[in-house]
């Protein structure tokens, strides 16, 4: 019975949710367009980084690499031949890209699926390593995938990059493989496969004493997470329209790793909302890093400097509030409800203690 | 190739080599002790560069005030970070302590970008460590020597120092097992503080004639060879300090001679460091004179 | 046909040998307890057998099967399951997931199946919840099932740890002193727990206890190791006797 009015529950969220997003994207202006689609972006690195991080313990910082190829993959498959051959001047491209051009949706398919298998061959060996030398391996395998980005000139046009990409990220695309990530991971997480992840997380001897297959459950939570992040990388590059192989670096990863820590490691609700705050503020905080004028005073912009407050506050979190926002709490329907009736209750217990004394003091 | 040519890419090399080795060593100390990847390591190499740059730059201090100051104020910061960001969270679960040396790395990077600016500086080399020299047909530019021989000499301080002297032998103590260590009366914080103040000596040394060598300063210039003396340290086994020497300057030779060799893979010489470590970690894990360490269970 | 069998099992490391030319056969449906000294190499014995480590020499047999060097998650899925002389609980779970973890590797379902939450998966898990629950029952935690294992008294996280070892199926079931930490009278119900489980899960059990006394009534079967090599097998009441058991544990022979 619980279980129906969750779902029912869910269900209608989630048909609130799109009616926003219909009234965002018809009310809108194109640049607040642009914050919320990038809050979905994010939101999908940071619910799949968690994955990997918060729920299966494993110190991964290839993040940038595998959104990399995503963005990639995105870009090549949705540029018209002529964009090709603009962008292609230095050396034309492989032939059999030149002409390549698919629909969005298999687009983002495909992206992902590479992503995923790319980051498989980078997990396997990888995963050899404990702890902080998987970092450095999974980092360094992200530097390498830009640096081949760079290398293959055929194929990606190299350090100039793709420019003109169209434009098919929307607020339903976007949104909507950010709902699709985070049923995913979160079904994924309750489920049997959740469990034993959890297990390696919190101690890798005692789980594989009980017969889980450590490698086979690290390599799922990779390939699963690559997945989503190369559609969220295709989705990205179809959002700024231009992208080149700086665009990828390892600073990226180190942003989403500040997301999730701050959202709480083990709490994907703790990620979506740290994502999207993050995102928002990112673009509030915009104006310090440019001149601006308060009546005859001029203060100049430091460039960079958001950055600069925004590894503050990580570093602040991580010595002070280690469990971030959310700690492992995660929203449900149940929370919720237990939450307003309790307040109900409360209520109407006052209601009640103040009638009392009314009363009282009537007699007297 | 002539030979001429061969030995200036082996003097190349060994040079670039000297450089990894110096920033190895501080990652393999600091692995040692705390069982940690110092990941803000390669920033502080980056860190020294600067301070040095600026105090020739801007105080017009000579080389040889400017250059040794700069490794003492950078052997200050490495202590600094480990006493405001590593040593509260050392009773924590290890997955703190990682993203602490995340966290610090990605501010020192963002505090470059913001104090020093994002566009490249030009680093002076100061005038006799340009000059071309000869020997025989062959013909260096003095500061392939200079770095080789400078490394040289902070090795060989360094190994006395780890070798010969109290500190050092507490410092070898606590890597072989830090809780017994400090049971005996060993200070741990103390020889805590002084291994990241050595390792990040040598960083910054590193640091400062990485520039002399690349003489463009950027506020990343030390993420890729940190990643690099990282996997070099691990070529010559984590933890163990000969090893990063000799990890480094196979590193740094192997790294010349491919390049010399196969120019047409140049752009991709960043990523023969990670096919090596890609190797040793399905061959060799533990490195050339690494030791097997079985977890007791 | 013996369930168990070392066969002149040793292990080195490096130039430590702790476990000497071992060797020794279980039946099924036995109860025997390994004893020594500290260090004297029962837990590595034990973890020779679960695939921690591999035998430099010597081969170790389960159930007509060479196991030896093989990972320890094949080797509970053999159906050898043991616990830890430190206690090793998942702290992110609760008292009912962490006895699920042992069922995990029975599971049939994939992956898909599980997220898209299909008619297989949901029955699965479904068994698998009543199955973790029937187990907390018979070691009489069931009302805190949903629990921080850390909230658990010292005891009953020792409980909740073989729950969770038998969770896996096990045909053997190896305990790393389990009394560890217990006052007599606690260590005495815990045998008499471990014998019931004997019986009730037909388990084969194979124990490491470092106090003699706790064992003396209970197991049938007592091996006695120092230094890594056998130096007494049998009943209690030769073990207590023997002198060469009394001179590891304390140094000193009965006749000077």
């Amino acid at each position: 019975m619980k279980i129906k009015r969750n779902t029912i529950l869910t269900i209608g969220a989630i048909a609130v949710f799109y009616g926003l997003l219909i009234a965002a994207d018809n009310f809108l202006n194109t640049y607040w367009l642009r914050i919320l689609n990038l809050c979905a972006v994010f939101t999908i690195f940071s619910v799949t980084f968690n994955l990997i991080f918060g729920y299966t313990g494993q110190f991964s910082l290839g993040h940038a690499g595998f959104a990399a190829i995503g963005a990639y993959v995105g870009a090549l498959l949705t540029l018209s031949s002529a964009q090709k051959q603009a962008n292609f001047f230095l050396q034309p491209i492989a032939p059999f890209l030149a002409n390549l051009e698919v629909p969005f949706l298999p687009t983002l398919i495909i992206a992902g699926l590479l992503a995923a298998i790319i980051g498989s061959l980078v997990a396997w060996p990888a995963l050899r390593l404990r702890g902080d030398y998987l970092a450095i391996a999974t980092l360094g395998f992200s530097e390498i995938i830009r640096i081949f980005l760079v290398n293959l000139q055929p194929l990606t046009n190299g350090a100039m990059g793709l420019k003109g990409i169209p434009e098919y990220t929307n607020l339903y695309w976007s949104w909507g493989a950010a709902i699709v990530t985070i049923f995913v991971v979160k079904r994924l997480i309750d489920s049997s496969y959740g469990r034993a992840m959890k297990a390696i997380r919190d101690d890798e001897v005692a789980a594989e004493a009980l017969g889980v297959n450590l490698f086979k459950h690290k390599i799922m939570a990779f390939a699963v997470s690559a997945f989503f992040i190369g559609v969220a990388g295709a989705l990205f590059a179809n959002l700024i329209s231009t992208i080149d192989p700086k665009v990828f670096l390892f600073t990226l990863t180190y942003q989403i790793v500040g997301i999730t820590v701050m959202g709480g490691m083990g709490s994907i609700t703790g990620s979506a909302v740290a994502a999207s705050l993050y995102t928002i503020f990112l673009e509030l905080l915009r104006p310090i890093e440019s001149q601006f004028n308060i009546g005859s005073l001029v203060i100049p912009g430091i460039p960079g400097m958001r950055m600069v407050i925004f590894s503050l506050l990580l570093l602040f979190v991580i010595l002070f509030y280690r469990k971030g926002l959310f700690g492992q709490k995660e929203f449900s329907w149940d929370w919720l409800i237990g939450f307003l009736s309790r307040k109900n209750r409360k209520k109407s217990n006052q209601a009640l203690i103040s009638d009392e004394a009314a009363e009282k003091e009537q007699k007297s | 190739m002539t030979l001429e040519l061969f030995l200036q890419h082996l003097a190349n090399g060994i040079s670039l080599g000297s450089l990894y080795a110096l920033i190895a060593i501080g990652y393999t100390m600091v692995y040692g002790i705390l069982r940690l990847i110092n990941f803000a390591h390669g920033d502080v190499v980056m860190l020294g560069a600067y301070a040095a740059f600026y105090g020739a730059a801007l105080f017009m201090l000579p080389w040889y005030i400017a250059f040794p100051l700069a490794i003492i104020i950078t052997a200050a910061v490495g202590v600094i970070i480990e006493r405001v960001a590593y040593k509260p969270l050392r009773e924590y679960p290890r997955i703190n302590l990682f993203t602490a040396a995340v966290a610090v790395s990605f501010l020192i990077e963002n505090l470059g970008i913001v104090i020093f600016g994002g566009r490249p500086f030009a680093f002076t080399r100061p005038a006799f460590m340009d000059v071309n020299l000869s020997i025989g047909k062959t013909s260096i530019i003095s500061y392939t020597i200079i770095i080789i021989i400078t490394a040289t000499i902070l090795f060989a301080i360094l190994l006395y120092l780890v070798n010969k002297t109290k500190a050092g032998m507490a410092m070898r103590a606590l890597s072989k097992d830090i809780e017994t260590t400090g049971l005996v009366g060993v200070n741990t914080d103390r020889i805590i503080m002084f291994t990241f103040a050595l390792g990040s000596a040598l960083a910054a040394a590193g640091g400062i004639l990485w520039a002399v060598k690349f003489p463009q300063i950027n506020p990343l210039m030390g993420v890729m060879p940190g990643l690099k003396a990282f996997i070099a340290a691990v070529l010559g086994g984590i933890g163990n300090i000969p090893g990063a020497m000799i990890g480094g300057f196979l590193l740094g030779i192997t790294e010349i001679l491919i390049v010399a060799f196969l120019p047409n893979l140049s752009g991709y010489r960043d990523a023969f460091a990670f096919a090596i470590l890609i190797l040793l970690l399905l061959f060799r894990p533990n490195g050339i004179m690494g030791e097997v360490q079985a977890e007791k269970v | 046909m013996s369930l168990l069998s070392l066969r002149s099992v040793v292990k080195r490391f490096g130039g430590l040998t702790a476990v000497n030319n071992f060797s020794t056969e279980l039946q099924p449906g036995e109860l025997c307890a390994l004893i020594g000294p500290n260090g004297s190499g029962k837990t590595t014995i034990f973890n020779l057998i679960t695939g921690i480590y591999a035998p430099t020499e010597g081969k170790v047999f389960f159930d007509g099967y060479d196991i030896s060097g093989k990972k320890p998650n094949e080797i509970t899925r053999a159906g050898i399951a043991r616990t830890f002389q430190n206690i090793r609980l998942f702290k992110g779970l609760n008292v009912l997931e962490n006895v699920m973890v042992g069922h995990h590797l029975r599971l049939k379902s994939d992956p898909f199946s599980a997220v898209l939450q299909l008619p297989g998966y949901v029955a699965e898990d479904r068994k698998m919840h009543e199955e973790a629950y029937e187990l907390l029952q018979a070691v009489n935690l069931a009302h805190l099932a949903d629990k921080e294992p850390t909230a658990l008294p010292y005891g009953q996280q020792r409980k909740l740890e073989i729950a969770r070892a038998l969770a896996t199926h096990p045909k053997l079931l190896l305990l790393d002193e389990p009394a560890a930490g217990m006052n007599p009278q606690e260590a005495e119900e815990l045998m008499e727990f471990i014998l019931h489980i004997l019986k009730a899960f037909e388990l084969t059990i194979f124990l490491i206890e470092h106090q003699m006394r706790v064992v003396m009534g209970i197991c049938p079967r007592i091996i006695v190791i120092d230094h890594g090599e056998q130096i007494a097998e049998g009943k209690p009441e030769l073990i207590q006797n023997n002198s060469r058991v009394i001179e590891a544990y304390l140094g000193v022979t009965e006749n000077a």
